[in-house]
């Protein structure tokens, strides 16, 4: 991935910053200009909003073979995580083993290196999801 | 709208061609083709060529005009376009001529696929697999694209029961299949045991679930009533061509065990057409992953969901059952030329309408259809073949 789409795009990967409809009330992740419900009617009524970042597992699986862009140790596991919000969003599931894995369990986000991109040598970092340990 | 015949079928093997360059595939594919119509290159009208990955892998664009000049016919100054929809790239270069002649725009338009991935590096070819998954909100997390079709797997046996006995039976059946097209890739039988015992991929897929990238080129023409009369060999008529899109990302669907974009061609392809599922008599699908074919054959209604995997199973999906599915071996047995697949699916289709299939005849072959899948379901195209009468 190229550095400057990178910067465009960290306060979502980094934070789980998305939109609000102040129309419908829509919540969306990533970021949109425009509600998907909505379409013209919301326009200059999104409004940024940042997630809790807790959410329900929606189903998952274990990578054996990854793309080589970027240094990603396997196997590892990923999933869709249905946020607490409303969005769904894909990422890797850590700090769980596979047998530990049940699909409608409990996550929350971390913050977390995503990997290192081998052409231009950028650290990525961005949210994955594990048990949730605050109470 | 205008009646739409495919007057000619080319194809060139598909698996790894080392010896043969992107060129020199199209070329033999389209030059069968044209001769398989009886037509001449100054007949043709116009070209429409898809590739998923030539402009990303090889650093060529304007594949259209590099086929068209390669085949001699650069000084006729004819339209020739390039058309990408992922791996459903060849269906949509398929669907573009088939309005083309509809419209009456043009009477003689060639479709061709090609693509070319053994000329790179083996992570580029699945590189260019994953792209038709979204890059940014899937792709830079991890994801790739068996790693997306093994969580439909895992929610489609939440949902259904659907095992991992069911899903090998899928893979054993497109190899019986592959095992009589002398073009396929793979032209071997497996067993339960070999898929099921084959490496992991993405939980719960494995290797042999899989469809490989391959190379390979295949091109039809097609043509009007008139033309096709004055042609006066053996003919197929597309009755219908549908295309239907999804969100990207499989995460923004609002079902992940469906292909809806699937369905909602396939819901227009019938509308457009006299039949319902329950008159196909073959169906070539996008069976990239076996959870796909099972999937699909639930969204394109001719199973309920949940009812494929049974009906595999139980051989209704072969020679004797309900329909043939994927009687060319599929993109698994045949391989996965991506650019070329979806026009490989119609050839298959036709060839099996003419009777001229060989080995694995489909007896009584009249009504066809092909299901093309770019990515996870971002992009659906249906066609509707059936036999054009005699004129
Ligand atoms: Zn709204």
């Amino acid at each position: 991935m190229q550095v400057p789409r990178y910067w465009r795009e960290q306060s979502e990967r980094y934070k789980l910053v998305g939109s609000k409809c102040n129309n419908c009330g829509l919540r969306v992740f990533p970021r949109r200009s425009l509600c998907p419900d909505c379409r013209h009617e919301s326009q200059g009524q999104m409004e940024e909003v940042r997630f809790e970042g807790t959410g329900e597992l929606v189903t998952w699986t274990r990578v054996h073979e990854a793309l080589s862009d970027r240094e990603l140790e396997t196997p590892y596991l990923m999933g869709i995580v249905e946020l607490d919000e409303g969005p769904r969003v894909t990422a890797q599931i850590v700090d769980l083993d596979p047998e530990e894995v049940e699909i409608g369990m409990e996550l929350e986000s971390r913050f977390r290196k995503l990997g290192e991109a081998s052409e231009s040598g950028v650290v990525h970092y961005g949210y994955k999801f594990g048990p949730v340990v605050s109470d | 709208m205008r009646d739409v015949f495919i007057v000619g079928v080319g194809m060139t093997e598909f698996g790894e061609l080392w010896e043969k360059a992107l060129r020199e595939l199209i070329t033999e594919a389209g030059l069968e083709a044209v001769q398989d119509a009886g037509v001449r290159g100054p007949d043709i009208d116009a070209m429409y060529v898809a590739s998923a990955s030539a402009g990303r892998l090889l650093g060529q664009q304007q594949l259209g005009v590099l086929a068209l000049d390669e085949a001699g016919l650069a000084g006729h100054h004819v339209p020739a376009t390039r058309i990408e929809a992922g791996d459903a790239s060849g269906a949509a270069a398929l669907r573009s001529a088939a309005l083309a002649v509809a419209s009456g725009a043009h009477d003689v338009v060639v479709a061709g696929g090609v693509e070319k991935m053994t000329d790179v590096l083996e992570d580029d070819a699945t590189r260019a697999l994953a792209s038709s998954a979204d890059m940014e909100w899937e792709g830079f997390f991890g994801a790739t694209l068996p790693a997306l079709y093994a969580m439909m797997a895992r929610s489609h046996a939440a949902e259904h029961g659907t095992t991992r006995d069911q899903l090998a039976h899928v893979a054993v059946k497109n190899h019986e299949h592959g095992a009589d097209n002398p073009d396929a890739a793979f032209p071997f039988t497996t067993s339960l045991e070999s898929v099921k015992g084959s490496p992991p991929v993405s939980d719960p897929i494995r290797m042999f679930d899989c469809a490989s990238p391959v190379d390979g080129a295949a091109a039809l023409v097609l043509a009007d009533r008139d033309t096709a009369e004055q042609l006066g060999g053996p003919r197929v008529q597309i009755t219908a061509t549908a295309q239907a899109s999804d969100a990207l990302a499989l995460h923004r669907r609002d079902a992940i065990t469906e292909l809806a974009s699937s369905q909602a061609a396939a819901e227009e392809a019938f509308a457009e057409t006299d039949h319902g599922p329950e008159d196909v008599d073959l169906a070539e699908l996008h069976d990239v992953y076996t959870i796909a074919e099972l999937i699909s054959l639930e969204s394109l209604g001719f199973y309920e969901p949940g009812m494929a995997a049974t009906a595999t199973v139980k051989g209704r999906t072969t020679h004797g059952g309900d329909l043939v599915v994927n009687p060319s071996g599929g993109l698994k047995a045949r391989g996965h030329a991506l650019g070329a697949t979806g026009l490989a699916q119609a050839a298959e289709v036709a060839a099996q309408i003419r009777r001229d299939a060989g080995e694995r005849q489909v007896e009584d072959a009249q009504v066809g259809l092909t299901q093309a899948v770019a990515g996870t379901g971002g992009t659906s195209i249906v066609h509707v073949l059936e036999g054009g009468g005699e004129l």
